[in-house]
């Protein structure tokens, strides 16, 4: 592991309702330069919290964030937002904006030459595999849920960030759609060298996805490492979540011909 | 004579450009300043739940206050802000007019706009107000790239209704002296001129669906990223603006004459302004006025000419509560007046006092000549009156001096009581001395035989800048004396009938041969 990680969360807590809500309580997780951390978690364990604590959407009461060896209290939060790619649950589109002003946006923030953002914009949708004539003047409203999160993608690369912070991306995907993006954004994190944190509650998506795996529960950190790291974990909800995943693939194995169409 | 050429109608359009250009003028500055307020107010308080609240509650009192009413408070307003302004700076301005039209219909116009505003952005998805956020802009830019293009449907439809509300409502700012397509609706009611009514009314109807139907259109084309359509609205909105902004012939040398609400005051007000025209001298007709307006206008000098009523004003504008002889009062008065700059220029020669009303042949029948004798007989009987006579002074006065007690009061519209009594709707009205229609329904006048009514000799009234004006004096001095109280009786009856013949014009002409002027 590198000797600055990218991402570096020090005894982290944060608060709401004047302290009645914990969300995040003194977690510590290090993400190195070109890493896919995986954060998984029941509705309610703070992982969403944890997440926007990174680009200050959420700001923490307590311990330190570091982005890129900065403190982030120390950075401007609209700074800081600008040079971090964020995907939203469900694309979280700007309906009235077409795919192309949508992916362009952060660009434009920044004040971009219009012809440079218009090529960006071009290269985009080769990336996340959309037809440029295509789509580019579509309005949200008029691309499927996929196409969707293929836009929320590629407007969070648009401004060539090094870290990405998805929250959970395909959720709300249908499976196959699911599978196809996961495997597409996977080799996206690798050809272009991102440092990549996802939440997700779903298991079996972190570890087929992600390097590192990240548990939380009521907002502590129980467990994280590779999935070969957790399956020693000795927590009991650790234990169920991958026990959970493993059970559903030795029973589908079991009622699946094998030679069938699956 | 069919309803369609109805010499009345070309007579309406003749206004059309004053009435339309003056009434898009004061909807359009009153929208414009509505906006200007409103927007920002509704942008500051949309996650400010208190200021919020406060707003709307505030917005939704004025709403509740009847546009006429709303109008009205604002002038006396003004008029002290004015005066304070004047004490201060050395700087007034006219409180008559434009001025409280627009500060009043602006107010009106806030409760849609605040509420569909704030309304439109709360009712953005928070998830992508977030998703703004999270891409790195400033609530700034939040606020103008997403959350106001996304509201914008629910804001227009607030800005249309305020417009429609606006235009709508301008037209009740004839009484407070600013020129509307409403002119036509107070001056038809008063005369009996329903074609003017309904001109008025189809005029306001027509420009406040057009003003709709074009922000209409920009706002589709906003919405549909159709630059043709916003364009087109947007010049449709612009041209209307312009047309009205085409000068009016109206010169600042012009002499003002004022009007108050009824029939008398309208045809007066035009055998003033033909006098003066006769004379050389340019004129306009501010009628209409509110009679809480008229005189305050004349002492700004917003107006320059009207004609009041002697027990009116001693009673009303100078509070005395005693009554005095008809020559003495008058003297008093002239002396009072004058104090203010005033030039009380003469009688005309007829007095428009309020008389009680009753049917020759209810009268004769129970023997009653004079109030005393009603007196008797007022606790099974009903009255009617118009809309002040009954909190006026003077009826505190009648009713003290004779011991009048009836079973009921009611007020109704001055030239439909007469017909009410004549059908035994009620059994006496408080009537007109001048009104024709005493002599057409076969009324008696009851004498008043304890002198409990002040006398009302029509008076003319200069403005303090006019009271040294000897052109003025000279083209009115024809007036002085001249129309006895048969004659104003009948051009009364005559400005009543509901024909080409009965407009103010025609009757003021018709008045001043039958006195004899030439």
């Amino acid at each position: 592991m590198p000797v600055t990680p990218l991402i570096a969360y020090v005894h982290v807590g944060k608060s709401f309702d004047g302290g009645r809500v914990v969300a995040v309580d003194d977690v510590s997780l290090e993400v190195a330069e070109g890493e896919f951390v995986a954060v998984v978690g029941g509705s309610g364990s703070g992982k969403t919290t944890l997440l926007r604590l990174a680009n200050r959407l959420i700001e923490a009461d307590r311990g330190r964030i570091a982005v890129e060896g900065e403190d982030v209290s120390r950075i401007d939060p609209i700074l800081l937002r600008r040079r971090i790619g964020y995907v939203f649950q469900s694309g979280g589109l700007f309906p009235h904006l077409s795919v192309a002003a949508n992916i362009g946006i952060t660009p434009s923030l920044l004040g971009w030459p219009q012809a440079e953002i218009a090529k960006r914009v071009d290269d985009l949708l080769d990336l996340v595999r959309l037809d440029r004539a295509q789509y580019r003047e579509r309005l949200p409203h008029e691309l499927s849920g996929g196409q969707r999160q293929r836009v929320g993608v590629a407007r969070a690369l648009a401004a060539r960030p090094r870290i990405v912070l998805m929250d959970e991306p395909f959720g709300a995907l249908d499976p196959l759609t699911r599978d196809a993006l996961g495997e597409d954004y996977r080799a996206l994190h690798r050809e272009l060298g991102l440092t990549t944190v996802m939440i997700t509650h779903d298991m079996t998506e972190a570890i087929l996805l992600a390097d590192r795996v990240a548990v939380m529960r009521s907002g502590r950190l129980l467990a994280e490492g590779t999935p070969a790291e957790l399956s020693t974990s000795a927590d009991a909800y650790v234990g169920e979540l991958l026990r959970t995943p493993r059970r559903q693939a030795e029973r589908l194995g079991a009622l699946l011909p094998r030679d069938g169409a699956a | 004579m069919s309803l369609f050429n109805d010499p009345r109608w070309t007579e309406a359009l003749t206004h059309l450009p004053d009435y339309l250009g003056n009434h898009v003028r004061v909807s359009v500055a009153a929208l414009a300043l509505g906006l200007a307020v409103s927007l920002p107010l509704a942008i500051v308080a949309r996650d400010k739940p208190l200021l919020r609240g406060t707003l709307l509650g505030l917005a939704s009192i004025v709403q509740t206050v009847p546009g006429l009413a709303l109008l009205a408070l604002f002038y006396p307003l003004l008029l002290a802000l004015a005066a304070l302004t004047l004490s201060w700076f050395g700087v007034g301005f006219s409180a008559f007019g434009f001025l409280p039209a627009v500060l009043a219909l602006a107010l009106y116009s806030m409760l849609p706009v605040l509420r569909n505003t704030i309304t439109g952005l709360l009712g953005v998805d928070a998830a992508i107000v977030e998703a703004a956020q999270g891409v790195g802009m400033t609530p700034r830019q939040s606020l103008f790239t997403v959350e106001l293009p996304l509201a914008l449907p629910v804001m227009m439809a607030g800005i249309r209704t305020a417009a429609v509300w606006v235009i709508g409502t301008a037209t009740l700012s004839t009484p407070i002296g600013q020129t509307s397509l409403g002119n036509y609706i107070f001056a038809g009611l008063q005369t009996q001129n329903w074609v003017f009514v309904l001109f008025g009314c189809i005029a306001a109807a027509v420009l406040a669906l057009t003003v709709d139907q074009l922000l209409a259109l920009i706002e589709n084309g906003l919405r549909n990223r159709s630059r043709v359509r916003a364009a087109l609205g947007g010049l449709g909105l612009a041209a209307l603006i312009a047309a009205t902004l085409v000068p009016s012939a109206r010169s600042q040398s012009s002499y003002a004459v004022g009007a108050k609400t009824f029939t008398e005051q309208y045809v007066l007000s035009s055998l003033i302004a033909q006098r003066l025209q006769a004379a050389g001298l340019s004129a306009t007709i501010r009628a209409g006025l509110g009679s809480n307006v008229i005189f305050d206008a004349l002492v700004a000098g917003d107006i320059d000419v009207y004609v009041d009523y002697s027990g009116t004003l001693w009673i009303n504008q100078f509070h005395h509560t005693d009554n005095k002889p008809r020559t003495e009062l008058l003297a008093d008065l002239k002396a009072t007046l004058a104090k203010q700059d005033i030039t009380l220029f003469g009688e005309l020669g007829f007095e428009n006092a309020y008389a009680l009303v009753m049917t020759r042949k209810r009268a004769d029948e129970l023997g009653i000549r004079s109030i005393s004798d009603l007196a008797a007989r007022a606790p099974n009987m009903s009255i009617a009156g118009d809309y002040e006579i009954f909190s006026r002074p003077e009826w505190a006065g009648i009713q003290k001096t004779y011991g009048l007690s009836f079973r009921s009061q009611r007020q109704m519209q001055p030239d439909f009581m007469y017909a009410a009594v004549a059908s035994g709707e009620v059994d006496v009205i408080a009537g007109y001395t001048s009104d024709g229609l005493i002599a057409k329904y076969d009324l008696v006048m009851l004498q008043d035989n304890k002198h409990a009514i002040p006398p009302y000799d029509a008076v003319l009234l200069l403005s303090p800048k006019r009271k040294d004006d000897q052109k003025l004096k000279a083209a009115l001095q024809p007036l002085a004396g001249k129309i006895d109280i048969a004659a104003m009786r009948e051009a009364n009856l005559r400005a009543s009938g509901n024909d080409a013949s009965s407009s103010p014009d025609a009757v003021a002409r018709w008045l001043w041969d039958k006195v004899g002027g030439k």
